[in-house]
Formats: C-alpha cells, structure tokens, sequence
C-alpha cells in the first residue's frame, strides 16, 4: 500500500513513461525522416545517421545520406524540439496563471513573437539570424507585458488574462499584416503569412543546435523551479505563504516563457494550440506535480510535434499543408473540451 | 510562541486600511480578529503573517522582526489558511498536504522519513488519513477546509493565521474546524464573522473598526452592548452562558 501512495512509485512510473517515449520519440523522428518527397527505407535513415556519426562506414548513395541527414533529420529534430519547448511553456504558463486555456499562443505571446520577427525580416531593423531572434524575443517581452497591465496583474480573475491575451493577439496580428501590406513586396508577404502558420522547411543545423541548448536550459531552470510551481496550485498568496518567493519566480519563469516561444517562433513560425494540448495529456498520464509534468510534457510535446510534421506533409499530395494548420486541427476541439469542463468552476 | 504587532499601519493609494495597530498574542494563546466588513481584518492578518509590509511598524514573533526573516524561514514558523481557497489542477488530499512540507524542502531534495511524519500527523489530526488519495475536486467545503488546515500543519508552524476558515460552512463544519484551531497546541490568531463563535472558542478578542483597536479583551469584555451597537450597529442582548466567562449574544431584530 505505502509502495503506491509513496512518490517513489510515481518516480518508477515516471521513468517507464519516459523510456517508452523516448523510444516512440526516435521511431517517429526515423518515421519523419524516412517520408518525403521521395521515401528512404528506415535501414538506409539509420545507416546515414551511423554514418554521419562516424560509427559505421556502410556504402549508402551520398545523395540519399545527403538528403536524411541535412534536410530531413535537422528537420524532424527542430520539429521534436520545438513541440518539447511549446509544451513546457504551456505546462508553466497554465500552472503561473492557474488558467487551463493558458499558452502562448492563445496568450498572444506567439503572435508578438511574429511581430518582432517580421519587424526584422521586412524593415531591416538589423540584420542576421540573431537579429531575428532578438527582434522576436523584444516582441514576446512586449505581449506578455500588454497581456499583464491588460489583466492588471494578480487582481483580475483568470478569465480576464485569456481576454487580455485575446486583445494583444489581435493587436500584434494586425501590427504584422500592417507590416507586411505597407511595407513588403509580394514575394515577402507570401513568405512571411506561410510562415505565420508554422513551417519546419528551411530549417538547418545551426537551428538545432541553438534550439537544443534553448530547450535544456529552459527545462533545466523550470525543473529547478518545479516545486515552487506546486505551491502555485492555490494561487500567488498561497505559494507566498508556503515560502515561496512569487515575484522572482514569476519574473524568471515568464522570461524562460518569452526566450523559449521567441527562439521556436522566429525559426519555425508561430504554431498553436500544442503548448494546450500536451500539458493536460501529460498531466492525465503523469499527475499534476510539476517534477515530473514537465519532463513528460517534453517528450510528449516532442512526438506530438513530429507526427504533426508528418501529417502536414502527407494530408495533401504533392503539397506541404502549414504545421499550424494540423495543430489547431487537433487543438481547437480540444481547447472547446476543455472550455466546456472548466466552465461550471468558473 | 509569542506574536507582538507594534504600531501596524498600511494601505494602499491615500486610503488607509489598517491604522496604527498594535497588539500581543501570548504562546499557545487563540485570539479572534472580528469586525464589521471592510474594517481591515484580513489585511491586519496578512501584515502579521509577513504576506504583507507595513508602511511603517513591525511585527514580532517571539522576539524577532519578520522583516529580517527570509520568506521561507518564516514559512517554517508560520502558516497562514486563506479562506476557501480552490484550485482546478486534479490533486489528491495527499498531494495538498504535501504543498505543507515546500518550506522545508530544498529544489530537487527527496521526500525524508521528517515530510513523511508531519504529513502523516497532520492528515491524523484533521482526522483525513483515510482518504488521504481522494481527489480534492470531490470534497466537500468542510473537507476542503481541513485538509487546507492539515496542510497549514505539514508547515510544523509555531503560530497559524486563518481568516474566516468557516465561511460557507454549515454551523456544525463551523464548530467542528474551530475547536480543532483551539484544540491545536500553537498560538493562533482567527479572523471571525460569526460573534457567537468568537466568543465560544477565542480567549481573546480584538474588534477591528475602521482599521483600529476598538477593542481587545477576554470574550465577556468585549462583547458588550455597546461595542455591538457602536461596531456593528445591531441591537443586541449579551448574556453570560452556562460556561463561565463566554457570553452569548442574542440580536434584536429592527
């Protein structure tokens, strides 16, 4: 009995959960590889990879271990990565402001990202791939400061924070269709409303590795953080009561928010609705104590993400369907689902 | 362990909310916090339990300043339960309990043979052990209420804060959760709507009016006609009830 109701049980079941996602994980991230515009068999993916690796030297065609390895794996890995960071984001933002609609798209921390971005991309305002970062990062910083003078802090109840999130939304989109129509050429305007809706094509390396190092710190520092989310539960005045320092952790934590969202949105565009949907799945599986929701919302996130990819590019023949457009897809009823069981609390 | 508030001011913009109050909790001791709405009660008790800062004053626990005790020190020593507080996340009774045992735990430090005991203690004491796996969502308001109190336990707190922990709860959840507070062997200090349960179950009254001390004494002290009329502008009888010094009071209807 004591086995059950112990936190060591829920430590094993954590890490059974966490092994068979990660194998899920990498067959979904091979599975991703392996379609496209032409298939490559999973033997051919896995020897590319050992061979890129350096562990093997099987005899593989360049152009076929070419195309796994600097096209569709770096592809897959931003693909996992990115969901891994949208849904830790989700996970914190849910908890911080006691809200399960709570994420950053639906906040409009993704659109204010965009907005950032597309300052960059289509005024010039400097120049670079860290520019567009930064430029991403200032716009994420100015939608979660609209969205907090908007819902006036800890004061308003938590529907007010969705409807302020709602405003700047539509403020930040508007800003960058205003943007885009005053001042881009046709050929940027097309470039930049696909992208609003979410595209893994184009992605490299480079990405990979500078999203790796995004998503572990940020996971790291929330994990760190994770118990002092727990004390969340009953609201800010509680946490403060039970030892919590609120104000910093607040600060930290929506910091860690905008970095994550900012560097997903300025590589791969804003996608929604995963940081929604995979925080209440991971929490049905794994429980509501942040220690263990966080590293299951990566690796759910992860997945999720991918076979989104992969579904956005088999749903059309011929054609790439936008990733976002799977996400809300997916996410839309499921955000009704959980609209409508939150109502009578509300 | 003792509680002394030294000439306590705060509010916010110009308007003052709790004016230069100051008071002594002796150890072990249960003192009521009453007075008309809006009369600084939950503010009172958010400055004594260092959620709040005084604009100027201080609060002492057993000698020492809160001001100079980091925030989760003083969690260690005080524990403080809002009124029906609620949450949607689906945790169990054990789960909220747990939340207790955040001061005394370091970021990533294991659950130790101490967490487990003092939550075991106080899941036995709000008499919980039971149905220590239920889920919250399925309490009941009194149930909600002792668990919030087992979890203010899990604290190991010297001195606990409550305001108005029997709001929403029929009278005998009222009675039930207040002679548990007073039952408790720690100082703690209640802010209460309900007169009669003040007088019942506190040793001591103080009556807030417009952020002041009207008034602070033993039960039968305090809760005269007059206080009644002036504070809370109801007519009413006091008479002394079959337990020595606790009056009951008996309101005239007009």
């Amino acid at each position: 009995m004591m086995a059950s109701d112990a936190p060591e049980g829920g430590a094993v079941r954590l890490a059974l959960f966490l092994c068979l996602s990660l194998i899920v994980l990498a067959f979904t991230v091979a599975t991703a590889t392996a379609i496209g515009d032409y298939n490559i068999n999973l033997r051919t993916v896995f020897l590319s990879v050992t061979n890129e690796l350096g562990l093997t030297g099987a005899d593989i065609a360049p152009i076929e271990q070419s195309v796994v390895w600097n096209l569709r794996l770096s592809r897959a890995l931003v693909a996992a990565l990115a969901g891994a960071g949208l849904a830790i984001c989700g996970a914190i933002l849910q908890a911080l402001l006691r809200n399960a609609l709570a994420e950053p798209f639906v906040l409009g921390v993704s659109a204010g990202a965009s907005t950032g971005a597309v300052c960059v991309i289509v005024l010039g305002i400097g120049a670079g791939g860290l520019s567009l970062s930064l430029g991403a990062f200032a716009g994420a910083f100015a939608a979660f400061a609209l969205v907090a003078l908007l819902s006036n802090g800890a004061t308003s109840g938590p529907n007010h924070t969705i409807l302020a999130g709602v405003a700047a939304s539509q403020l930040f989109n508007a800003l960058t269709s205003y943007i885009v129509t005053t001042s881009g050429n046709a050929q940027q305007a097309r470039d930049v409303m696909f992208w609003l809706l979410g595209s893994f094509g184009g992605v490299r390396w480079p990405d990979v590795q500078l999203l790796l190092v995004v998503v572990i710190v940020s996971l790291g520092v929330c994990i760190w953080m994770g118990r002092a989310l727990d004390a969340f539960t009953f609201g800010d005045e509680d946490a403060a009561a039970l030892g919590v320092p609120v104000a910093r952790i607040r600060l930290v934590l929506f910091g860690v928010t905008a970095l994550l969202t900012a560097t997903i949105v300025s590589m791969v565009g804003a996608i929604g609705f995963v940081g929604l949907v995979v925080p209440h799945a991971a929490r049905y599986v794994v429980g509501p104590l942040h220690l263990r929701l966080l590293p299951a919302c990566a690796v759910v996130g992860a997945v999720f993400m991918v076979i989104a990819d992969i579904t956005s590019r088999v749903i059309a023949t011929q054609q790439t369907v936008p990733i976002g457009v799977v996400t809300a897809l997916v996410g839309v009823p499921f955000f009704a689902i959980i609209l409508y069981r939150a109502r009578p609390q509300a | 362990m003792s509680v002394v508030a030294k000439n306590l001011r705060w509010g916010v913009k110009r308007k003052t909310i709790v004016s230069d109050v100051s008071l002594t909790v002796a150890p072990g001791e249960t003192l009521g916090l009453i007075g008309p709405n809006g009369s600084g009660k939950s503010s009172l008790l958010r400055l004594l339990s260092g959620l709040r800062h005084p604009l100027s004053g201080r609060v002492e626990i057993n000698g020492q300043d809160i001001a100079q005790v980091p925030r989760k020190a003083l969690s260690r020593q005080i524990a403080f339960v809002q009124q029906s507080a609620a949450t949607d996340t689906n945790v169990t009774v054990r789960d909220v309990v747990r939340l207790g045992r955040t001061p005394h735990r370091s970021a990533l430090a294991g659950w130790s043979e101490t967490d487990e005991t003092a939550v075991a203690h106080a899941l036995e004491r709000v008499d919980m052990t039971s149905r220590r796996a239920q889920p919250w969502q399925t309490l009941s308001g009194g149930e909600r209420q002792r668990v919030h109190i087992a979890r203010a336990l899990a604290q190991t707190p010297q001195v606990m804060f409550l305001d108005e922990p029997t709001n929403h709860l029929d009278i005998h959840h009222q009675i039930e959760i207040l002679r548990m507070v007073r039952d408790l062997d720690l100082t703690s200090v209640i802010a209460l709507h309900d007169l009669n349960l003040a007088a019942m179950f506190c040793d001591r009254i103080v009556v807030l009016e417009a952020g002041a001390v009207r008034a602070c004494g033993t039960p039968d002290a305090v809760l005269t006609q007059a206080i009644l009329r002036d504070v809370f502008r109801v007519t009413a009888h006091v008479s002394g009830s079959s337990d020595a010094d606790r009056p009951h009071i008996r309101f005239s209807p007009q």
